[in-house]
């Protein structure tokens, strides 16, 4: 029994640091696109995420529910996104009423290139971030796999960078393992994958890859059961996450026998 | 006085508050935030600030978002 405990606490892994902030859970998981509000709530918990993003919109007239009805705060922090917004301009509008609704001082920028691929606009991107961080936000900041920008961004006072996986809601996992590497490389702040992300597998590469983390919504909320495909997700974060810690074994490109070779 | 309200033109009765705005169209005022005229206008401040014709009034909330 003390052994299984032990074996336990040498396993236990060091918290998430962002900013002010702790985290046991490295998933972090969107609020969009649920087949209902119910599932939704199921699936975070599933997937034991503790940081939960929301995007803030118009109020609609007389609709009394809202998303708040079934988050519970005191579990998950809320991370605001700016998606949706083209200029750094935008962002920071949206940035101010979010945090004005007197929940979280942590922003997901999302300042965007074009609608169609919904890559970010970087120029825009590190404007937005520099002023944030002078605001006193705790800035997490979705960016492209280029390592350069990533480290503008860094510069600029992100609290944590978060290059795309894949275009968003796009389900590719990720595409340019290289450019991950290369960021986590120099990056003095937690790398958070953030969009792209399809199945658990791309969980697992990423966290592999030493990720602190990975964001995702599409690839919960639109699988055929969000509920399993939550747990699913936990369980490869936190898989890949392990694996890395360990220090896996060189690839080669022979055999080598894992049995006696001799001594029959 | 006519006001825009999230992008509807409202007719309201004159002198009313933000808060009192928002109690005449039911919004939960804990769960929102409230643009005067592009200024973000903070929660404490509601029961002091008076609309006037022409302002322009944004609301908004959380919504699922990734």
């Amino acid at each position: 029994m003390l052994v299984a405990v032990e074996i336990e606490k040498r396993i236990e892994d060091k918290k998430l640091k962002i900013g002010k902030y702790e985290f046991t859970s490295r998933l972090f998981v969107g609020t969009g696109k649920y087949p209902s509000m119910d599932v939704m709530k199921e699936a975070l918990d599933a997937s034991g995420t503790e940081v939960v993003t929301v995007a803030i919109r118009r109020v609609k007239i007389n609709d009394t529910s809202t998303l708040l009805d079934y988050i519970d705060t005191k579990k998950y922090k809320i991370l605001p996104n700016t998606a949706g917004c083209y200029s750094a301009e935008e962002a920071i509008r949206v940035a101010h009423l979010a945090r004005e609704m007197g929940i979280s001082d942590m922003i997901k920028l999302e300042v965007l290139g074009d609608e169609r691929t919904l890559l970010p606009d970087p120029v825009e991107t590190v404007k937005a971030t520099q002023i944030l961080v002078k605001e006193g936000f705790t800035v997490l900041v979705y960016t492209s796999d280029d390592p350069i920008i990533a480290r503008k961004l860094e510069d600029a006072g992100a609290m944590s960078v978060m290059p795309a996986g894949a275009p968003i809601g796009s389900g590719q996992g990720i595409l340019n393992k290289n450019n991950i590497r290369i960021i986590l490389e120099s990056a003095r702040v937690p790398v958070i994958v953030d969009a792209g992300v399809g199945t658990a597998s791309d969980v697992t590469i990423a966290m592999e890859l030493g990720c602190e983390g990975v964001l995702l919504n599409t690839g919960i909320a639109h699988a055929k059961d969000p509920v399993l495909m939550a747990r699913a997700m936990k369980l490869a974060c936190e898989s890949g996450r392990f694996a890395f810690l360990s220090g896996r074994i060189p690839k080669r490109l022979y055999a080598k026998a894992s049995s006696p070779e001799k001594d029959f | 006085m006519r006001i825009t309200l999230n992008s509807e033109l409202k007719e309201c009765p004159d002198g009313l508050t933000i808060e009192r705005l928002l109690d005449l169209y039911q919004i939960d005022k804990n769960r929102t935030a409230v643009e005067l005229n592009l200024e973000v206008i903070p929660r404490k401040e509601h029961s002091k600030r008076t609309l006037k014709d022409s302002d322009v009034v944004e609301v908004v909330t959380f919504v699922g978002g990734g």
